[in-house]
């Protein structure tokens, strides 16, 4: 993973890469790519690195969290040096991420993954589509188009995939909230019941 | 009414008698075409069903039809998402009266599996009336020979005049069902009111 990404700096030195370490024991690092280079990075991978093809692209939405930290510093109080711990929450805003796993049939390397990530979750949600570059990524880019909201600029024919055009939410996000459509339940409990008797009792 | 006894005397003689809603519906429950059409893995059963091994043809409905207009017998053999949910009231409503409909496995009565989902209708007996529901996932071609069976039971009971007289044979019951329009969140409208009254809700025991 490192090989390939001196690979790329070496090739694109303005090109916006970072390597993501997975610590967990499967190991698997990711590239995290600027979307201004993500078209860039992309071409190199395929006319010089061999990774010919893109098998998979998924949409991942991540939320605005906050994230605590617990930092130590030395403080000297009255001459004395002490260690204080202090927790600090940070905001991590949201975004919105696609991700590409992409292999090399002729060299027959393994998984690469690359990560895009949109500006926020709102307006700034495009990135460039990487269709031009494995045609096998068409349908996938709309499906996480159609999901998640992510627009694909470049994308050659970019409509939803599976809901139908009319369709306004994108489903797969955390926020989205299924039509309230419930039924008969034999047991209704919880919010459903109260639900089922403000209908019933309107009816 | 003819005296059930007196019927069965008189068959033991050798003459038949039997009214004309008998014969009619004797015709009809004996050749049903059902519609071709599969939507998801319940199809792959509703298909055995009709090949050699169990052998749908030996109770007359083994005349799959490509075409509504040629059909009457509609059965839902699988998941029906919010997608496809228009197409199918509109394939019901372009099937010639008397027709019937077979909900067949735990998604098309109720979305089974995928009932809390955003995107599957949560059972087709809210846009068309369902005859007879089979559940299962998906049911074996048994169960939809017993369900074909429990529809032909159906059939041979209708009325064609009177108060009791069967859906298709009501003047006053309108054919055509509305179809579902594509919304900004949801099917428009979400259920056909005139047709889904669900149960009120109850808990156990109650």
């Amino acid at each position: 993973m490192t090989g390939i990404l001196e690979a790329i700096r070496a090739a694109l030195p303005s090109a916006g890469v970072e390597l993501l370490q997975n610590p967990s024991p499967c190991a698997q690092h990711s590239l995290i790519v600027c979307p201004k280079d993500a078209r860039a990075v992309a071409e190199f991978l395929r006319n010089s690195l061999g990774y010919d093809f893109c098998s998979n692209v998924s949409g991942v939405d991540w939320p605005a969290r906050k994230v605590k930290e617990t930092i130590v510093r030395k403080e000297t109080v009255e001459g004395v040096e002490t260690e204080v711990k202090e927790t600090v929450e940070r905001e991590i805003p949201g975004f919105l991420e696609a991700v590409y796993h992409v292999f090399s049939i002729s060299k027959r390397s393994g998984v690469l993954t690359l990560r895009v990530r949109t500006g926020n979750r709102t307006d700034d949600v495009s990135i460039p589509s990487l269709t031009p570059v494995w045609k096998s990524a068409d349908f996938q880019e709309r499906e996480a188009y159609d999901l998640f909201g992510i627009r694909f600029d470049g994308h050659p024919d970019l409509r939803r995939i599976l809901m139908w055009d009319e369709f306004a939410d994108h489903p797969m996000r955390k926020d989205y909230n299924p039509p309230d459509d419930f039924e008969y339940e034999p047991t209704p409990h919880d919010e459903i019941l109260v639900k089922v008797k403000a209908r019933t009792e309107a009816a | 009414m003819l005296d059930e006894e007196l019927k069965a005397d008189l068959q033991k003689r050798g003459i038949f008698v039997a009214s004309f809603e008998d014969l009619y519906n004797w015709g009809r429950k004996n050749s049903l075409w059902p519609l071709q059409f599969g939507l998801a893995c319940c199809a792959i059963e509703m298909i055995a069903t009709a090949a050699a091994r169990f052998d749908m043809a030996r109770f007359g409905a083994e005349v799959f039809r490509p075409s509504p207009r040629q059909a009457d017998l509609m059965i839902i053999a699988g998941t029906v998402t919010k997608k496809m949910a228009p197409l199918v009231v509109r394939l019901y409503n372009q099937m010639p009266e008397p027709k019937y409909v077979i909900a067949m496995g735990a998604c098309a009565i109720s979305g089974g599996p995928f009932k809390e989902g955003y995107n599957v209708l949560k059972g087709i007996d809210r846009y068309i009336p369902v005859d007879v529901a089979i559940p299962g996932c998906p049911p074996r071609p048994e169960a939809l020979l017993e369900g074909l069976i429990k529809l032909q039971e159906k059939i041979q009971g209708q009325r064609l005049f009177g108060p009791h007289r069967a859906r298709h044979a009501d003047t006053d019951d309108a054919a055509d069902y509305p179809v579902p329009a594509y919304g900004a969140h949801d099917l428009e409208p979400a259920l056909n009111p005139r047709i889904f009254r669900p149960d009120p809700p109850r808990r156990a025991g109650e």
